[in-house]
């Protein structure tokens, strides 16, 4: 066949929820053995776009054809039998099941009354000698790491018989060493003449894999481009719509005293499972500790504990010089412990409050902000005007607005204004970026360097090895609940720390 | 915006009552009786004298404290179903209070309201203490508690030193001093008038202004909202819970010491549970939690019962009433499936 073949031009899709136009007038064409990545910030309308191609949503107007045929798609069957697979950003496995079993779930093939495990297996097994995917189709979920998950993911996708592949923000929770193992995959499936659309915000992996890419903007049809004619810094402009820089600005700086001083700390998790096996680190004045690691190393339990929520078994936390090993998180914050956490819905804002509020969720009961127990409202409006205005906080004039109504990218941008204002000795930010779009990135890198520069201890915790490498002044590697390599932020190596990361030594 | 929230709300509301009231119109129907005829009386039985009136509005003061118990534990997210018991323990705090302390009644009728507010309290916190402590939920234990009330309470009325001597399944009347009766010119008019609906009001707008206004208040709505959100903000959820769990028993308390020192002057022995307590979930529900709405579901929920007191004069069964409230809840339980249907047909547009 030619690769040429058009097997998906999606023309004038408009999607409109209420009076919201989510997608206005876009036009995607993907041929046959492409890579073509859809590059946008956080709701310009990707995921919507997608889900009018999965059959998730109908579109308001616009018409899609598939290997040049109309069709319409009111259905995920639908677009499953026009051989349309969806691979999601969370996983969607069950734990306990084996790779069989979870890759035949929802179309076991039957033979008499009972699931025919055997012959499913078989064609798995050569799905993924095909594709080089190497999964063991006996293995339980549970037991395997998150890359292999995703591929077990892609098996299914391949299983149902898709032949054009979205894969939704595929390498988000993935080592370095699986992210360039995953493109591997992406070529040899685009090699059969499989078609993958990538979605994604990272610039990087766009010039790795893709072929073509086209880019949306608040909703908006901007471009399609070959990516190989692009530079990163061309791609990002056409996103964001203005110029965006990458290089981080850090001037050099010296560190002074310790600010904080965690020794042999030890925790189990939830399930009672050992997860912090003696780790030791120290953040000092005016510099950025990196903690570099894959999810589930520790990582979360460390934050825990440094916050108050969860108490260590073993081991003392110090800070400026004093033991505050188990405090509560009321106790710890007036000692100068702020935080960005990683769940910023969960953890970070209380949704229904209004904008106002959440920033003062600590400071609630401190002057000015209330006078004998009762809240001065004039108070807590004026702070909130001069923060949303500081740190841009949109729409503007949300003072009153639910927490819950703004963007992810607004959402953080109102924790990052509390905590760097409620200026703590030390600043945990646990993932400050996850989810946000290049723009609102700049953003919080932009205050974390202020802080550094300010002369404020920062524990920068990441699962995005870019953004430790960006801007740590040092960089801790996590794997399996300790600390098992320090490197200077200046070169760090990324494939070095890969592999400290899985494990290996370095 | 909040406007709004508030007005679809309401709208939803008057919405599930006009049904409560078709539906029992239904059912009335079905036992061939005229519900023309049953709704007149029930119509005429509260509106058409100022003193029936007045005599609603003695039946609404309990409910409102009660509702304004439930409203409370709402928003920290605990459901305060043992207002039932507090109630109870409210009343018999106040009505021995009421009947052996001799003392002015300056100083009796706040004597008797504390001792009442602190019975609710106790009764509310034990449960309280065995949620954030032990981890035991507390809608088990509150139900449990609502009977350990209730034996209590008829115990202690048949203990001989408390019963009314010479016979009445009662304790012996209040003294004097300890009735929060309204001035002669009310109770010329209404016999069983009382202050107890102006502390209603002025207690609902003290709650309102508690939840909405102090830095206590932000810390309820904060743990309600989001409990990790408000943790990881350093509010401890578990004195929140303990704080607004006993707030929530005081307001239950002074509702049994209302309905005793305001219009029974003794406490009865009682056949089976009363259920101000379950009708105050009810006001609360009706209110949205609102604490001055709970004044008007209230006194709707108050009117209801002394309208429906006088529907067996019409030859219309007043278990109607009960029917109509109990159809009112569940519209409004139900209203919320009706919300995201209506909102998800507006996300999923026209195709």
């Amino acid at each position: 066949m030619d690769p040429k073949t058009e097997v998906i031009r999606m023309k004038d899709i408009v999607k409109k929820f209420g009076d919201f136009t989510a997608n206005d007038h876009i036009n995607l064409t993907v041929h046959q053995g492409e890579v073509h990545a859809i590059l946008g910030e956080n709701g310009a309308g990707k995921s919507t776009l997608m889900n009018v191609l999965y059959g998730m949503y109908p579109p308001t107007s616009g018409s899609i054809e598939v290997n040049g045929k109309e069709v319409v798609i009111d259905s995920p069957q639908k677009a499953i039998t026009l051989g349309i697979g969806m691979v999601h950003q969370h996983f969607m496995l069950v734990q306990p099941f084996t790779v069989t079993e979870n890759i035949v779930l929802g179309m076991e093939p039957l033979k008499g009354l009972s699931v025919d495990l055997k012959s499913a297996r078989e064609e798995i097994v050569k799905l993924s000698e095909k594709y080089n995917l190497m999964v063991d189709p006996d293995a339980k979920i549970e037991d395997i790491s998150v890359g292999m998950q995703q591929r077990v993911e892609i098996l299914k996708v391949l299983y149902r018989g898709a032949n054009i592949l979205i894969l939704d923000e595929p390498t988000a929770s993935l080592t370095p060493q699986e992210i360039a193992e995953l493109m591997e995959i992406i070529q040899h499936l685009t090699a059969d003449g499989k078609s993958v659309i990538l979605i994604t915000h990272k610039l990087k992996e766009i010039k790795m894999a893709a072929d073509n890419c086209t880019i949306i903007r608040r909703g908006k049809y901007i471009d399609t481009v070959r990516v190989g004619e692009k530079s990163e810094d061309d791609l990002a402009g056409m996103m964001v719509g203005r110029e965006v820089s990458f290089h981080v600005d850090k001037k050099k700086q010296q560190p002074t005293d310790t600010v904080l001083d965690v020794r042999d700390i030890t925790a189990k998790d939830y399930r009672g499972v050992d997860v912090l096996k003696g780790l030791s680190l120290t953040v000092r004045r005016g510099e950025i500790v990196g903690l570099a690691g894959v999810d589930g190393n520790g990582q979360s339990e460390l934050v825990s504990i440094l916050t108050g929520l969860q108490k260590a078994l073993s081991g003392t936390v110090t800070l400026n010089g004093e033991n505050v090993t188990n405090l509560s998180p009321g106790t710890l914050f007036e000692k100068g412990i702020t935080n960005i956490p990683e769940d910023r819905q969960k953890h970070g804002l209380v949704l229904p409050f209004t904008v106002s509020e959440n920033l003062i969720l600590q400071n609630f009961a401190k002057a000015p902000f209330s006078k004998n127990g009762v809240l001065q409202e004039g108070e807590i409006k004026k702070h909130a005007t001069e923060l949303i205005g500081r740190f841009d906080i949109r729409p503007s004039g949300c003072e009153e607005r639910p927490a819950g109504t703004l963007s992810g990218g607004n959402q953080q941008k109102v924790i990052i204004a509390r905590e760097v204002t409620n200026n703590g000795d030390l600043l945990i930010a646990f993932n400050p970026t996850r989810g946000l779009d290049v723009g609102a990135i700049e953003f919080v890198h932009r205050y974390l360097i202020e802080q550094r520069n300010k002369m404020c201890a920062i524990l920068l915790v990441s699962f995005e090895l870019d953004e430790i490498l960006s801007l740590s002044d040092r960089i801790n590697v996590i794997f399996d609940g300790r600390i098992v390599g320090e490197v200077d932020g200046e070169g760090a190596d990324e494939y070095e720390l890969g592999l400290m990361m899985a494990g290996g030594k370095a | 915006m909040k406007q709004k929230i508030l007005q679809s709300n309401m709208l939803l509301t008057l919405i599930s009552i006009v049904i409560g009231f078709i539906f029992g119109a239904i059912l009335l129907l079905c036992i061939r009786i005229n519900p023309g005829v049953a709704y007149a009386k029930l119509f005429t039985g509260v509106f058409s004298q100022f003193k029936y009136i007045l005599y609603s509005a003695v039946y609404a003061s309990p409910l409102i404290f009660t509702g304004l118990s439930v409203a409370f534990s709402f928003k920290t997210g605990v459901f305060n179903i043992g207002a039932e018991g507090q109630f109870v323990v409210g009343s018999l705090a106040a009505c021995l209070i009421g009947i052996f302390v001799d003392v002015p009644a300056i100083l009796h009728v706040p004597l008797c309201l504390l001792a009442a507010m602190a019975a609710g309290v106790l009764w509310s916190a034990v449960v309280g203490y065995l949620k954030v402590a032990r981890g035991i939920n507390e809608v088990l234990s509150y139900i449990m508690f609502n009977w350990i009330a209730f034996y209590l309470s008829n115990y202690v009325v048949n203990i001989p030193a408390v019963h009314k001597e010479g016979g009445g399944e009662a304790t012996k009347d209040i003294l004097a001093s300890a009735k929060m009766t309204a001035p002669s010119f009310i109770t010329q008019i209404c016999s069983y008038a009382n202050w107890g609906f102006l502390l209603a009001i002025a207690c609902a707008f003290l709650v309102w202004f508690t939840i909405e206004k102090t830095t206590l208040g932000f810390q309820l709505r904060a743990v309600g909202h989001s409990r990790t959100a408000a943790e990881y903000a350093g509010i401890s959820s578990n004195r929140i819970f303990l704080t607004s769990m006993s707030i929530s028993g005081a307001l239950a308390g002074l509702g049994g010491a209302v309905q005793i020192l305001g219009m029974s002057g003794r406490l009865s022995q009682f056949a089976g549970q009363e259920g101000y307590g379950f009708q105050g979930i009810t006001v609360a529900l009706i209110a949205s939690s609102n604490p001055v709405g709970c004044i008007f579901s209230g006194l709707f929920y108050g009117a209801m019962k002394y309208g429906g007191s006088k529907l067996s004069i019409v030859g219309v069964p007043n278990e109607v009433v009960n029917i109509i409230m109990g159809t009112i809840i569940f519209f409004i339980a139900i209203s919320q499936v009706f919300r995201l249907l209506l909102n998800r047909k507006k996300k999923g547009g026209v195709a």
